[in-house]
């Protein structure tokens, strides 16, 4: 029996031929991940344990980047914790504002990760480097915790469902509605324990952008990862990041998948996902008049720069309906100064939005765009739980860029296809 | 190990943003924390539970975040052990973790009902109907961890 992308991967990180789904492993890691929000818990018990230095400065991240810039004095005192903890022990990678992006964007962004390295992460969202060709998982604290001290993780093999991709997405379909399709197709525990993998000739047509935002969203199918396969995009994606010499697994030809399921990109039409879950998905003709307040494009899910220049191509020239609070959130300071150099962040500003720095901020609720009782967002973002983006009666509905700036000019929800 | 409480029943995808809130992630504190547990969700949460009291739930609990805050917050909150349908992996993974005990079974359990589990043998009685229900043991790996009292004390002799 073959093995999925993903059992090659955690294979080779417990020294061993084989593993198959359900055997459980101690595995190695190449990197350990953990943000303002989940290192103070992480920290709290490696002091607890009486642990000493790290396995290896350069393999723990600790990304500032949840509540910052520091929203309140509680925030700014977990920071602190983080940052003397970080100085203390000689961490290298350790980002605080004026350095930090959004993690899963920052990571990617220099290199940090590369094919065929296993990556655990205390943020759910840590299933974003599967875009690359990594197995990468969202953990806890205490993994965390272990993590820094040993290098190790705990992982039970997971089984896998096969996603092959067909065609081209049509102009405005990108991999939000991709991956929005899919959850709303399988449900919010349809991968539940499994592991996403997707493959197919429509993989050449995704952009990196792309297959990060789908990689990013596989928890929001209860998904141990998201994986694609490693091609060109993928090589020329980790050279110009700096990335170290990728290394390279493919799925085995009689490798053994739960389900296998074919998806079309070109019948993919623009997709929102309603309150309260990411499977309540809807295209735009099953969509009526739903009245906005407010639009964030940011996030790990959709913070890059492929995804402002989508959003400055419909808002040129035009102003954000009135009434309509549009905050702008570049997901690193690199994409930010991209931005700004292509003359992105005028076009913003100009047709009424705001920018801000980047932060997770609004997407879990935390500061930069909360909302009131009532009160409805479309987003870029990746949750629309009850209460996720502020007041349990708000609504969040989950979409592309492209449909976000097109419901910013609308004020209510609109598709960009009919602009 | 036996445990015995009365069930709070919740649906499917008890998510970790209504088991704590973001709003109340700034601190790591499990009192503090404990104080906000299922806020958003059952507003009278933290004063109606008694301690020993246990959560029912039927798919998907704890989907969402990564936030080991959600089972810190609901050990530290009175609650004696999560029953579900099924969970989702971060959430199981953290509560094995953190020695915040679990069960994953499909039993038709009421809110209300009085129930006595026995971990150790892989049974619940439900007192209020009269019922037992049983569940397999833990795969001897995960037993390790939640025997050592958590991963970290576990980590030690692994």
């Amino acid at each position: 029996m073959g093995m999925t992308m993903t059992q090659k991967i955690l294979a080779a990180h417990c020294g061993r031929e084989k593993v198959a789904p359900g055997d459980m492993i101690m595995a190695n890691l190449d990197l350990v991940l953990a943000n303002d929000i989940t290192a103070p818990v992480a920290i709290n018990e490696y002091r607890k344990a009486g642990c000493e230095s790290v396995f290896d400065k350069e393999k723990v991240a600790l990304v500032m980047d949840h509540f910052t810039p520091n929203k309140d004095i509680k925030a700014a005192e977990q920071c602190k914790m983080v940052r003397e903890f970080a100085g203390e022990k000689g961490i290298v990678n350790f980002f605080d504002t004026g350095e930090v992006g959004v993690e899963h964007a920052l990571l990617p962004e220099r290199g940090m990760v590369t094919a065929g390295d296993l990556v655990i992460g205390a943020d759910s969202h840590t299933c974003t480097y599967g875009a690359l060709g990594a197995f990468s998982t969202g953990v806890g604290s205490t993994d965390m915790a272990v993590g820094m001290a040993y290098g190790k993780a705990w992982l039970r093999v997971p089984s896998a469902i096969s996603f092959v991709l067909k065609g081209k997405p049509s102009k405005h379909v990108s991999g939000k509605d991709v991956i929005l399709h899919i959850i709303g197709k399988i449900g919010v525990d349809g991968a539940l324990y499994k592991s996403m993998e997707f493959s197919g000739d429509g993989v050449a047509n995704l952009t990196m952008d792309d297959r990060l935002c789908i990689c990013n969203m596989a928890i929001e199918a209860g998904a141990k990862n998201g994986i694609f396969p490693v091609d060109g995009k993928t090589l020329e994606f980790l050279k110009n990041a700096g990335a170290k010499q990728p290394k390279v697994y493919a799925a085995d030809e009689d490798a053994v998948y739960d389900e296998v399921t074919e998806i079309d990109l070109a019948q993919i039409k623009p997709t929102v996902a309603f309150p309260h879950l990411p499977e309540n998905t809807r295209t735009f003709d099953e969509i009526g008049d739903v009245k906005i307040d407010q639009v964030v494009i940011g996030s790990c899910t959709n913070g890059r720069l492929s995804d402002f220049v989508t959003a400055a191509e419909i808002l040129k020239g035009k102003k954000v309906a009135k009434g309509v609070r549009v905050i702008m959130i570049p997901a690193t300071q690199k994409i930010y100064k991209d931005a700004l150099k292509l003359g992105l962040l005028e076009i913003f500003i100009d047709a009424g939005c705001t920018v801000s720095a980047p932060t997770c901020g609004p997407c879990l609720g935390g500061h930069m765009g909360i909302l009131a009782k009532g009160e409805r967002c479309v987003a870029t973002t990746n949750r629309n739980f009850v209460g996720r983006m502020g007041h349990p009666e708000s609504e969040v509905y989950l979409a592309s860029p492209a449909v976000a700036a097109a419901s910013a000019l609308a004020g209510r929800l609109a598709s960009p296809e009919n602009l | 190990m036996k445990l015995k409480g009365r069930v709070i029943k919740y649906g499917d995808n008890v998510d970790t943003d209504v088991i704590i809130p973001a709003r109340y992630l700034n601190t790591s504190d499990p009192n503090e924390l404990a104080a906000h547990c299922m806020e958003d969700l059952d507003k009278d949460f933290a004063k109606k539970i008694k301690p020993g009291d246990i959560i029912v739930a039927d798919n998907n609990f704890g989907c969402g975040s990564s936030r080991e805050h959600a089972p810190i917050a609901i050990k530290y909150a009175g609650i004696s052990c999560v029953v579900a349908k099924s969970f989702a992996r971060i959430f199981y993974r953290n509560s094995i973790n953190t020695g915040l005990p679990i069960i994953e079974i499909d039993a038709e359990i009421e809110n209300g009902d009085e129930l006595e589990i026995d971990l150790t043998a892989g049974e619940i009685k439900n007192l209020t109907k009269g019922e037992t229900y049983t569940f397999p043991p833990f795969p001897e790996f995960l037993q390790k961890i939640i025997d050592a009292g958590g991963l970290m004390n576990a980590m030690k002799t692994m």
